[in-house]
């Protein structure tokens, strides 16, 4: 198809704190050394911040880099962590608190800050767009576009106006090609244009399967009284049984709010595991419920995080393009915090970028494969590289021991790497080898049915536009997901996306629900057959996260 | 003391329900006298205005039937009726809600809109997003302007006696604005607005012959018949039987949703209806979240399922 | 001819807002803000009649923070020619942003006015016939169909409670535009891009020559009423009982 295009020295996909970072540090770098580069930012959301879910804390120190003088430039970076606690919830009334000592180092946040990721990537855009870069929001890169030598040429903005069918209808608009000297993706974890290039470019190439979990997330708030700013928790163990990894998390932000959420592994095995669930209940527990209790729900949303760490880092330069942040899972696994290493990576993309535009045309981004190696990014994923193995092998107490024993006495010195080469979607056990899981009903004031929960997403998609779960075989869920794992897209999806429908004659169906989808990316990942792939909805669809 | 005129709306011959119905919103505010203009061509509707109980007296204002429903034509008129008034009040349908304004600029006057609740001599409550929120708002000293969400009132009943007086304003109203014509909607059936019973489809109810079931159904129970925007849009009926908060918001005693989701804009028009039911195969749709009785099923079986009982009964 | 579109920047269409609990208003702190979606249609309205030949310039209006600039670039995407901000940082009501208008539509003389029958806020439906009242100008509300017919004169359909009406007015003139008048068209990237250099000019209200305007005073906002949890039935039969158990069959 003939297509519109627009040029660019460099195009981002994706307006998180790597791509934002990327953008701001390179119009930095240029204004600096007097060059004239054109930065633009594609954003799926239907504005900057409208798709970002993290905790979050911050390390300051990143941020600081970017913006020495974030503090005048009023960067909503919220509170510093003012007490924090480790929890080991035994059963839902116990808590037995760690003391400082047995902490390990990288799960204090102390100097940390408490804050709304997307709050602060709506101020990141602010400061971007008063740097020149163009930021066009509710456009979705959809597809690559490929140089003649087989290098990256930009992207694809995906097509509004067709139909179920895939038919024009009035007012169609296809997608343009913003082609670029150098396109960056930045989509977050588990991108759909990161998972095309990992594949093109085999990029994964002697790394460990990438590792996931997904975050479930809240906001409340609460009563002043019970607000205490700065306040972050942690907890583990209930009500997860000993064989799922995961667990809460709970900061106290400013004015009266709370961020709450719950984090599964998604190399669970129970294919009856439902995170969704398992977030409502742990919010009855008798350390989190209390507090709760007479405030209100604000938000909700869900988004997928990686945990596979360094022995899960994809090579992230290919001609034309790198991949930063959470879509080369940049995630410290053992701190639970990545929000740094995103915009670091960022920053290090920019001046690749730079030196590459000063080396003259044609050069490639491959320095920043060593940059990268150099970096603080790098060390510290190295040396937390063992602590995620170790609890997945070991359990929660035991796994949590050598964690402990590995960071605060050794510093990640151990002269081997523990491994984890199974993918998360190839784990599941069969459904009926599997207790299922008896969850509570919803009390409907602290814990909630999901409806009411993805209402509270305030999700948006177009009705008459084409699935954008697509189905690789579209019987795979139901002569292969339903007999032997009770198809569970139905559990593991937090916006009841997929459903197993039953008519009166007992034929079922599988009820793709696309419009309630959240973009968390839980189902690309986890489908036992690896049979979904997530692609972008037409641009501006998706959640309008306010504060997450 | 609060001198009052409400603003009767008519289709010529008859005095429509909502006017009967501000009326009681009316009686609420503290008063001296509580008059009701009615502008048009026939008496009648003036008539039947004398009739509702706790009005004082009825204004007749004659108009070419051609001129009686232009605001450009009746704001004149109603501005200079409105000097020995504190109050001006009308009902918040699409004649009012255009007229109104309208006189209130002309008046320098802050209008409240859709008015739900009276609060006091100046003080009332209305909705604000779509219904997601009610505020109590204060009418600023000078004439008070209000529109009134005439579904939000039961009807003041007849059995009244006030007197109909013919007023002569001989103004010169504008001549810029021309009536073409007005494509009624002629129904046998109760009127949306102000039946006791509706029935409403979706886009689930799939094109006009579904809304034929539907308006089958309908005769069987004597409702209304509604539709969501979906439906609107999808041209399945007339634009006059969209139901939401920017179109008409109704408050039958028995409300049934067939394939309506249930978007928000939506069931802010339905919020005070008696008895909400929603009939859709989505179990999840928003809809049943405010329905006092959900039913999840095809609509298509259940309608004929539902004559015959009917039937039955 | 010039036609002049006034569009408001308001809480996105899909955000469902909380109340605060202190009664002073909605939780608006980090929420999607979009022009109105009434006002849109108003905006594209405008340029498929410059489109069509019958008018040379599209002025696109808003009142309010520096913050609506961002809604009046998105109108200069659609193709709107010109932008001008009217900045305000407080409430702007109804007959305030009538009055405002007036005061632009007395510097830049357009023939027509469009606007939004109502803004998904404050739900007022106000503003477009209130200008109209305040300039003597024909008005038409609820507009579903808008031709202009030469001479000075435009046809408008309006929705209306009973049916659909048809006016025929004389230039100049307030329309307020309803939901089926039209469906915006989707912004491009380079027309964004074109719309950077479109020019925006900014001004204060204070500047502009406005009589004293009487405001509501919003004493409380409160959270509305829930209705009480419904009951789930699995039969027609059920339904039919449920129905007459509450007295409504």
């Amino acid at each position: 198809m003939e297509r519109e295009s627009v040029a660019f020295d460099v195009a981002i996909v994706g307006a998180g704190p790597a791509g934002l970072a990327a953008a701001i540090k390179i119009k930095q770098l240029a204004g600096e050394r007097g060059l004239d580069v054109s930065v633009c930012v594609l954003e799926k959301g239907s504005e900057v911040g409208a798709h970002i879910l993290s905790g979050a804390l911050l390390e300051i120190k990143a941020l600081e880099a970017l913006f020495p003088a974030w503090r005048d430039l009023q960067a909503p970076v919220g509170v510093t962590v003012a007490e924090e606690e480790l929890c080991y919830l035994a059963g839902s009334q116990h808590a037995v608190k760690f003391p400082d000592f047995a902490v390990p180092k990288p799960l204090r946040n102390h100097g940390h800050y408490v804050v709304s990721l997307a709050n602060l990537c709506r101020w990141l855009g602010k400061q971007a767009e008063g740097l020149g870069v163009d930021i066009f929001a509710g456009f979705a890169a959809d597809s690559l576009l490929y140089r003649e030598d087989g290098g990256i040429a930009g992207v694809v903005t995906g097509d509004m106006g067709l139909d179920k069918q895939g038919r024009q209808k009035p007012g169609f608009q296809a997608g343009i090609e913003v082609r670029a000297k150098y396109t960056l993706f930045a989509e977050g974890c588990h991108g759909h244009l990161g998972k095309q290039l990992t594949e093109r470019y085999c990029l994964r190439e002697g790394a460990d399967p990438q590792h996931y979990g997904i975050g479930i997330k809240e906001v409340w708030k609460i009563d002043a009284a019970k607000h205490r700013p700065g306040n972050v928790l942690h907890t583990f163990g209930w009500p997860l049984d000993g064989s799922s990894e995961g667990g809460g998390f709970l900061y106290h932000l400013d004015g009266q709010q709370v961020a709450l959420g719950f984090i599964v592994g998604l190399n669970y095995a129970n294919p009856h595991l439902n995170p969704y669930q398992e977030m409502q209940r742990w919010k009855l527990h008798a350390k989190i419920k209390p507090l709760l209790e007479g405030g209100t729900r604000l938000a909700y949303g869900a988004r997928a995080l990686n945990k596979g760490g360094w022995q899960s880092l994809p090579r992230m330069s290919f001609p034309g393009g790198l991949l930063l942040g959470c879509d080369a899972g940049l995630l410290n696994p053992a701190k639970l915090r990545g929000i740094h290493n995103a915009l670091r990576s960022g920053m290090l993309a920019a001046e690749t970028v730079l030196e590459s535009f000063a080396a003259g045309d044609g050069a490639e981004l491959d320095n920043f494969e060593q940059k990268f190696r150099a970096s603080p990014i790098y060390s510290e994923l190295y040396q937390a590289r063992n602590v995620a193995p170790a609890l997945s092998k070991w359990g929660p107490l035991l796994g949590g021991a050598f964690f402990w024993l590995d960071q605060n006495l050794l510093a990640g010195r151990l002269p081997f790497t523990l491994r984890k080469p199974r993918a998360d979607h190839a784990v599941l056990k069969a459904a009926a080898a599997c207790p299922p899981i008896d969850y509570p009903c919803p009390d409907g004031k602290i814990s909630f049915d999901l409806m009411a929960s993805v209402a509270l997403s305030n999700t948006h998609h177009e009705a008459d536009q084409p699935c954008h779960l697509q189905l690789r075989d579209a019987d795979v869920p139901l002569a292969v997901n339903w007999p032997q794992y009770a198809e569970p897209a139905q559990r593991y999806c937090p916006a009841k996306v997929y459903e197993v429908v039953a008519d009166a004659n007992g034929n079922r169906g599988l009820v793709i629900n696309a419009q309630n989808c959240v973009h968390c990316k839980t189902c690309d990942i986890k489908d036992p057959a690896q049979n979904i792939d997530w692609r972008p909805p037409e641009g501006g669809g998706g959640p309008n996260y306010t504060n997450m | 003391m609060n001198r009052i005129l409400l603003i009767a709306e008519h289709n010529g011959q008859n005095l429509d329900p909502a006017t009967a119905k501000s009326l009681t919103c009316a009686l609420q505010i503290p008063h001296q006298t509580l008059d009701i203009a009615v502008f048009g061509s026939s008496r009648a509707p003036a008539e039947s205005a004398a009739k509702l109980v706790g009005v004082n007296r009825v204004l007749f204002v004659e108009l070419p039937e051609n001129q009686a429903g232009l605001a450009v034509c009746l704001c004149p008129l109603v501005v200079e009726l409105s000097a020995d008034y504190t109050h001006v009040l009308v009902p918040a349908t699409s004649f009012g809600r255009d007229l109104l304004p309208r006189v209130a600029a002309k008046l320098n006057a802050a209008q409240v809109s859709d008015i739900v609740a009276v609060d006091g001599d100046r003080c009332f409550k209305r909705y604000v997003y779509a219904g997601n929120a009610l505020i109590t708002v204060q009418a600023p000293a000078g004439t008070v302007v209000a529109s009134v969400r005439a579904n939000a009132f039961k009807p003041t009943s007849a059995g009244g006696q006030a007197v109909v007086e013919t007023v002569d304003l001989n103004l010169e109203l504008p001549r810029h604005t021309r009536l073409l014509g007005l494509n009624r909607s002629v129904s046998e059936r109760p009127d949306l607005q102000s039946a006791s019973r509706v029935l409403a489809g979706g886009r689930g109810v799939g094109g006009k012959s579904g809304f034929d079931d539907l308006y089958r159904l309908a005769d069987k129970l004597g409702a209304a018949v509604g539709a969501s925007r979906a439906a609107v849009d999808a041209g399945f009926v007339p634009n006059d039987l969209q139901i939401g908060q920017t179109s008409k918001i109704i408050a039958p005693d028995l409300y049934i949703a067939f394939g309506i989701s249930g978007a928000f804009q939506h069931l802010a028009g339905i919020k005070d209806a008696g008895v909400i039911v929603a009939v859709n195969t989505d179990p999840n749709a928003p809809i049943f979240e405010v329905a006092d009785i959900g039913l999840v099923a095809d609509l298509f079986e259940v309608i004929p399922q539902l004559e015959q009982a009917l039937a039955n009964k | 001819m010039k036609i002049l579109v006034a569009v408001k920047r308001v809480v996105d269409y899909n955000v469902q807002l909380h109340v605060k609990s202190d009664g002073s208003g909605v939780e608006t702190d980090g929420v999607k803000m979009s022009i109105n979606p009434f006002d849109e249609i108003a905006v594209e309205e405008a340029i498929r009649i410059k489109e069509a030949g019958h008018a040379d310039e599209v002025l696109v209006v808003s009142i309010g923070s520096d913050a609506c600039q961002e809604q009046l670039r998105a109108a200069l995407a659609m193709g709107a020619d010109r932008a001008l901000l009217v900045k305000c940082d407080r409430d702007v009501q109804p007959l305030l942003a009538a009055k405002a208008l007036q005061a632009l539509v007395g510097q830049e003389r357009p023939q027509l006015v469009l606007m939004g029958k109502q803004a998904i806020d404050d739900d007022a439906c106000q503003t477009p016939q209130m200008l109209a009242g305040l300039l003597d100008w024909p008005q038409a509300t609820f507009a579903s169909r808008i031709v202009i017919a030469g001479a000075g004169k435009v046809e408008v359909t309006r929705e209306v409670d009973a049916g659909l009406e048809t006016l025929s007015l004389d230039l100049p003139t307030v329309i307020s535009t309803d939901l089926r008048l039209n469906e915006p068209r989707y912004i491009k990237i380079p027309q964004i891009m074109k719309a950077k250099s479109k020019p925006l000019q900014m001004l204060d209200l204070a500047d502009l020559p406005i009589t004293e305007t009487p405001l509501l005073n919003i004493v409380t906002t409160s959270a509305p009423e829930p209705r009480p949890a419904g009951v789930r039935v699995g039969s027609v039969a059920e339904l039919v009982d449920a129905l007459k158990e509450k007295g409504v069959l």
